[in-house]
């Protein structure tokens, strides 16, 4: 078994263990606790009466936008991360292409925050 | 039969089983969910490549960034399936022909597709010294590709003015608040009066 | 048999019990947590918290467990069962097993991997999903609001989370945690950590740390005054529990996440005898409890913001700045040559 593999290993028993510590605190109330329930127990929570209509609703479209513009900025990041780590290696040249990505995807902000894509209503 | 090899078939049976699921389940959100689970396995198949870098940018784009918008879409949006199958007699005719065209393509591809013959020689080849692997792409991917580099980053510019254009819709009568107004003051809003205790103004 | 003990079972043996021993320590340690949070809140409002169960309430939060097991589990008749049970399961994992690669002290770290920090960023950045899936599940309406605020909320302030580690890593030119926590270790103590020359962005991790976790003065997938309990409104029992337990150990992990990145791990803040004679678990525990208090503070000194105001502060404060900051890091490196 190679070296990174072996970094890797414990890493996948240390998830075991959480999944078996969280496994059992949430199977523990169906052995032990009292379970009745009945048609009011089981019902959704409302202020008081029966829901007038279905809890999965549309809503509005802005909450797309922001996870799109999210997906951008993350790979964004995910770009900047091996430029972080070898920045001395890339050198001046490496410094201004990040630079220049930097810039244009600053354009795309800037034409974001002019739009008003920025702004919650 | 080393734990390697017994992770790497665990995770390509769990991966192409959850593939399979993300097609057949009936409930969209599950089907994201086991899509989901899918890529935690191709990031684990990664891990075993040595591709430990990629692994964890799968799982912290497509995992944390794409499938969120998918659920959100799937989640949120309260589709009507009887309605959606209304349509499906109609629109078959159609739907085949792309099918067809896009399996034509494809079986194209494959079969003109040669793999050079030095590459091969490349497979399982070791990044050369003591450099994990995200180093060794930075060293390369801002300086030998960096056509390709700023390329990727006119095509996130596009997806991001895109984005804005199909979705952005402004609300009409929306008061907002600017805090900038509302924390200025200029100097004649207000007098500094220096109050001697116990005389007053 | 004897050839198979030693290159599997007792590597593997060690492994096991290293796991077990810091998850048991980090349960405990956020159950004392748990307990200085309500303790510290009760202070600031002059009352006494906690008092009854043990000396000085000290076990309160195991009193509380025990409760909370011995509880009815109430599922929803209109929720969808498996993914209903599935959501406190992935907060709790998640935010536990981010722990696998924080390390307490020089050489203490159960999972050594070279991209640690990433590994956390992607832990951090699945916390979401619990609280979308928690609150798609209930069928409720309560619910489902919560989720939909909470999943803008978090993923809005990843990206400065994200741009504030790069600034770090800037400095440190390693993706691996001890690496980064070594880059700090200069003739100048507690004065060479990252917290002082990136200030800004230490305040930034420290604001976004608080949105991503949904503390106050960001809970608003919970707000109890408008939204009852948020995404939790149709849970009982330990998956209550669970949720709560996530969202408490995910906060121990920004605080720990806090240590490494700004306040030098387990270094200690003054180079000289008295000081390098404490093990370094006991600095790092130190700070993290140091962290915790001011998570904590914020908690009950500072009122809760309004939803266009936290997409306002992420998107249009703490973005631009962050963004700025990596700028202006890189370029200074550059300048004076003084990348690692």
């Amino acid at each position: 078994m190679n070296l990174l593999l072996a970094d890797y290993l414990p890493l996948v028993i240390f998830f075991g263990v959480a999944m078996f510590i969280g496994l059992a605190l949430l199977a523990a109330p169906f052995l032990i606790a009292p379970n009745h329930p009945d048609s009011e127990k089981v019902s959704a929570y409302e202020c008081g009466f029966p829901a007038f209509d279905d809890a999965r609703m549309k809503f509005d479209i802005r909450f797309y936008l922001v996870s799109i513009l999210f997906i951008i900025f993350d790979l964004e990041v995910a770009f900047l991360f091996p430029w972080a780590i070898s920045f001395k290696e890339a050198g001046l040249f490496g410094f201004w292409s990040m630079m220049g990505f930097l810039g244009v995807l600053t354009i795309g902000f800037v034409y974001e925050w002019r739009k008003g894509a920025l702004e919650w209503d | 039969m080393s734990i390697a090899t017994a992770f790497f078939y665990i995770f390509a049976v769990v991966t192409i089983a959850s593939a399979i699921m993300v097609i057949t389940v009936r409930n969209p959100v599950h089907a994201v969910l086991f899509l989901i689970l899918a890529f935690f396995n191709a990031a684990g198949l990664f891990v075993l490549l040595g591709a430990e870098f990629i692994a964890m940018i799968l799982v912290i784009v497509y995992v944390g960034a794409v499938a969120v918008l998918f659920l959100f879409v799937v989640m949120m949006l309260d589709v009507d399936f009887a309605e959606l199958r209304a349509g499906y007699a109609k629109y078959l005719p159609v739907g085949g022909l792309i099918g067809a065209i896009l399996l034509a393509e494809l079986l194209l591809v494959v079969s003109a597709w040669t793999i050079a013959p030095e590459s091969a020689l490349r497979i399982g080849e070791r990044i050369p010294g003591d450099v994990t692997n995200a180093e060794a792409i930075g060293r390369v991917l801002y300086t030998r590709y960096v056509y390709f580099f700023e390329l990727s980053g006119l095509v996130l510019l596009v997806a991001m003015i895109g984005a804005i254009v199909l979705t952005l819709r402004h609300r009409e009568g929306v008061k907002r608040q600017n805090i900038g107004d509302q924390v200025a003051r200029d100097r004649t809003a207000i007098e500094i009066k220096k109050v001697e205790t116990g005389r007053g103004i | 048999m004897v050839e198979f003990w030693n290159s599997y079972g007792f590597p593997l043996t060690i492994i096991l019990v290293q796991s077990l021993g810091l998850l048991v320590s980090v349960l405990l340690v956020v159950a004392y947590l748990l307990l200085a949070d309500r303790k510290i809140w009760a202070a600031v409002q002059m009352r006494r918290g906690p008092n009854v169960v043990g000396a000085y309430g000290l076990l309160q939060s195991f009193a509380d467990l025990l409760k909370f097991v011995l509880k009815e589990p109430v599922i929803p008749a209109g929720a969808d069962k498996t993914v209903f049970l599935m959501a406190p399961i992935v907060t709790a994992v998640l935010a536990l097993s981010a722990w696998a690669v924080i390390p307490l002290d020089d050489g203490w770290v159960v999972a050594n991997i070279n991209v640690g920090i990433l590994y956390i960023f992607a832990i951090s950045s699945l916390g979401v999903y619990g609280v979308i899936m928690g609150g798609w599940a209930s069928n409720s309406k309560y619910p489902f609001l919560g989720a939909l605020r909470s999943a803008a909320q978090m993923v809005s302030y990843e990206v400065s989370i994200g741009f504030v580690i790069i600034t770090v890593l800037l400095c440190a030119g390693s993706l691996n945690i001890s690496e980064i926590v070594k880059a700090q270790d200069t003739a100048y103590g507690a004065l060479g950590w990252y917290w002082l020359p990136l200030f800004p962005m230490f305040v930034i991790f420290f604001v976004s740390a608080l949105a991503e976790t949904n503390r106050p003065p960001f809970d608003l997938p919970e707000a109890e005054s408008e939204l009852v309990a948020g995404f939790m409104v149709e849970y009982s029992s330990t998956p209550y529990l669970l949720f709560m337990l996530g969202e408490y150990v995910a906060i121990t992990t920004m605080c720990a996440l806090m240590t490494v990145l700004f306040l030098g791990g387990w270094l200690p803040p003054v180079n000289y005898a008295p000081f390098t004679w404490v093990p370094g678990v006991i600095w790092f525990l130190l700070k993290v409890c140091f962290a915790f208090f001011m998570f904590a503070m914020v908690k009950a000194i500072v009122p809760r913001y309004r939803y266009d105001q936290l997409m306002r502060l992420g998107w249009k404060v703490f973005l631009p700045i962050s963004l700025a900051m990596v700028v202006i890091v890189a370029g200074v490196l550059q300048i004076f040559q003084l990348a690692p």
